[in-house]
């Protein structure tokens, strides 16, 4: 159930439109310091939402990291992200807890309103769809995190209209 | 003295809605201009009666139970400003008779201390509560490494975070190995589905985790620290943060802490990035150091060569934060708890079909069937117990013939499971305990970092096995193909993923064969949870005829009109369940 690391359907994952000259202060950071990679990915990925081709290359050049070592680390992380992801990110809990209390309903009835499958972005770009391991919550199962808010005791029909409500939010 | 209202805002709190009630007892203090101080807290473990508000006055401590923001207008309302606290919305007191007098009495909080009970951004408060104090205690009576060492060894404390490796040997061989840097490593990558014990303690005492980490430095000779945290806790971070900010401008972390010459340390942490074999040690090390999680060969351990290459000790979240406790109020203290081979208390996360789910810290020695009833509150709607899984991906579901099982290290080794991080998450009889194994190979197989052949392949195949087992598709010889699996596995791995992925499968084949029997020889499910294998039917007599069944099946396979019973073609029938989600009169009947 986890996102699909490399998707080529999304065209501007090679990152040919992005400022990349955000990153250097990431890489004056972080250069030369032991154990630099995974922090670099991540300060890329929290900049851009997805960490571009393009990304990749210059981080490559300027580090001196073999571009075959950060896709190694890149793709056997699931944090990371090679293509672009939607404003929201939708993440639902498929842990024991949550899986005993039916989150497969919860990520169905969600796959149904917004016509994406599990791991997809939606065309308008607003939501992305996950289904992550863990987030701890599990006295309230079934739960989903979008961005940094919780929801928990969740049905599926409960789950569509909090997507619903931040749509029309986003909308406004 | 004032009254004092503490608001819980752990992450079930503010998932429950604690944040919009801390907001509106804040506005309606402010407004009113009311006399009473409003603190936060941290999640105290009563996770199915959040959000919960507490208010000591000079009567005494009462807590209640569910207070959304209305709910909280009423509480301010009558308690504070008409001094009449409301009995039915109180859940815990000590007062008098209260729900859940019962679940807080029965706990024996050692590692949740302070959790709920302080402010855990506040390190004053922390220090009000014993903290910092063993360390000071190391410093002024000029303790020796060995005496430390020593007195973790005799607590008879084991590894929390699954290993149960006795800690203080741990140490001992840290500290045996002389380098010039030497690490302590706390692991905060509670992997396991269904555990929240190391998030509830980073996140309602990171302190506590700081003092274990800096007094295992002391008796290892540890010149830097690492907190290895999942990124997925992100509240659990800004806490450690904060708090690592305020050791180091009190002085607790840099050079000649305490007051002992020479003793140098500094922590910094490291988020992980979403890996479960993480949790292992030697991953973990290999993820610091900015590699792919692989773990590495055992000799040498990391007591010996760990992080670049130097001595280090790692130990699990809830670890670090017994050892305050065990150096303030001595080892013979802590070993009076527990059984012979398993001292001191462990903290369960209960979830699942129990009634009261959330967090409880007990004496090692209690059975599995108090826990799940007299801590538990039993199973929800009255259903009936059928099983509970211990251990996460690694353990194994334990039956309930065996409910009278001691909850210790050895006790539930024996029965197939193990104790693990502390995750028990109860099943019943709606639960298909294939369906169960299914989810935990699926988990373990996509989270296989895939160095070993066995691990990387023998999973997905025990996988395949058991999802043509859960579509009907089960043939004769399947269980003992998997059993067969199961065992190459688990002698031909390098960590302990590979060998401990089968074990799920394993004990449910061992205590519900007949299960697996039903699905494979009969093509039936017993807990109607495997789709494939049920058979959808109208209710005659409940059908209203309503048509909403029909429009939504993408398969057209039902039949009928306005007002009159419908009718499911079973030929044609995907049993993709959409009509009995969306039908409104429970008309659709599975068998």
């Amino acid at each position: 159930m986890r996102i699909a690391r490399i998707n080529t359907t999304i065209k501007s994952a090679n990152g040919d439109d992005q400022d990349l000259s955000l990153l250097d202060p990431l890489i004056a950071k972080h250069k030369g310091k032991k154990g630099n990679l995974i922090p670099l990915l991540q300060g890329a990925q929290e900049m851009y939402g997805f960490i571009s081709r393009a990304a990749f290359d210059k981080l490559a050049r300027e580090t001196g990291i073999p571009l075959s070592d950060m896709y190694g680390v890149a793709t056997f992380y699931a944090q990371f992200r090679l293509s672009p992801v939607g404003k929201n990110i939708i993440k639902v809990c498929h842990g024991t807890a949550c899986h005993v209390q039916n989150a497969v309903e919860i990520t169905e009835s969600l796959e149904e309103m917004l016509k994406v499958k599990d791991g997809e972005t939606t065309e308008d770009r607003i939501f992305t769809l996950e289904s992550v391991a863990c987030l701890g919550c599990c006295s309230l199962a079934p739960v989903m995190m979008i961005g940094d808010q919780t929801y928990g005791k969740l049905t599926g029909n409960e789950a569509v209209k909090i997507v619903k409500n931040i749509r029309l939010a986003e909308s406004n | 003295m004032p009254t004092i209202v503490t608001v819980g805002l752990g992450s079930c709190g503010i998932a429950a809605g604690a944040n919009k009630t801390y907001e509106k007892i804040k506005a309606i203090k402010e407004s009113d201009k009311l006399d009473f101080k409003l603190k936060k807290t941290s999640c105290v473990g009563m996770c199915y009666r959040e959000p919960l508000v507490e208010i000591t006055d000079e009567t005494g401590t009462y807590l209640y139970g569910e207070v959304d923001a209305d709910r909280a207008v009423e509480v301010i309302e009558k308690h504070i400003n008409q001094q009449d606290p409301i009995r039915n919305y109180i859940v815990y007191t000590d007062l008098f008779d209260a729900p859940e007098n019962d679940f807080i009495g029965a706990q024996v909080k050692i590692v949740l201390r302070n959790c709920g009970y302080m402010d855990p951004e506040s390190i004053d408060e922390y220090e009000s509560r014993e903290g910092y104090e063993a360390i000071k205690k190391i410093a002024a009576d000029q303790i020796s490494r060995e005496v430390v060492i020593d007195t973790v060894l005799k607590s008879g404390l084991r590894g929390r975070g699954g290993g149960g490796f006795p800690t203080g040997m741990k140490w001992k061989f840290a500290n045996a190995n002389k380098s010039n840097d030497k690490y302590v490593i706390c692991n905060a990558d509670e992997g396991d589905p269904g555990a929240f014990m190391d998030r509830s303690v980073l996140e309602g005492d990171p302190h506590s985790v700081l003092e274990g980490m800096i007094i295992a430095a002391y008796a290892i000779e540890a010149t830097g620290g690492v907190i290895y945290c999942r990124a997925e806790y992100p509240l659990a971070i800004k806490r450690l943060n904060i708090a690592i900010k305020q050791a180091r401008d009190r002085g607790y972390l840099g050079k000649n802490i305490f007051g002992i010459e020479g003793f140098n340390l500094d922590i910094y942490i490291k988020e992980g990035a979403g890996a479960f074999v993480c949790g292992e040690e030697t991953a973990l090390i290999a993820s610091i150091e900015g590699e792919r999680g692989m773990p590495r060969k055992r000799p040498p351990f990391p007591a010996v060569s760990g992080l670049w290459k130097k001595p280090t000790n790692i130990n699990n979240v809830e670890t670090f934060a017994n050892i305050p406790w065990i150096i303030i109020h001595g080892a013979e203290a802590y070993s009076k708890y527990g059984t012979e081979k398993s001292k001191g208390t462990k903290v369960f996360a209960l979830a699942g079909k129990v009634r009261h789910s959330g967090l409880v810290e007990v004496p090692m020695g209690m059975t599995i069937r108090d826990v799940i009833f007299k801590l538990g509150g039993g199973i929800k709607n009255n259903k009936k117990f059928k099983a509970v899984q211990m251990g996460g991906p690694s353990g194994g579901c334990i039956p309930e013939f065996l409910s009278d099982t001691i909850v210790d290290y050895d006790s539930v080794n024996a029965t197939g499971a193990i104790m693990g991080s502390g995750g028990m998450v109860v099943m019943d009889e709606t639960t298909c305990m294939v369906d169960v194994a299914k989810f935990f190979l699926d988990f373990t197989c996509k989270e296989s970092c895939g160095k070993c052949t066995f691990c990387r392949m023998g999973t997905k195949r025990m996988l395949e096995i058991l999802d043509r087992i859960t579509r009907g598709h089960g043939k004769e010889g399947d269980l003992e193909k998997l059993e067969e699996l199961a065992y190459q596995i688990k002698d031909n791995s390098l960590c302990g993923l590979g060998q401990t992925a089968p074990n799920p499968v394993l004990t449910t084949i061992r205590y519900f064969r007949d299960e697996y029997e039903a699905h494979i020889n009969h093509k039936k499910c017993p807990a109607k949870v495997c789709r494939p294998l049920l058979t959808y039917k109208v209710d005659e007599e409940k059908c209203t005829g309503c048509m909403v069944c029909l429009r939504n099946c993408p398969v057209k396979a039902i039949t009928g009109e306005r007002k009159q019973t419908h009718f499911i073609n079973q030929e044609i029938c995907t049993k993709c369940g959409v009509c009995f989600s969306k039908c409104k009169f429970e008309s659709i009947l599975l068998s």
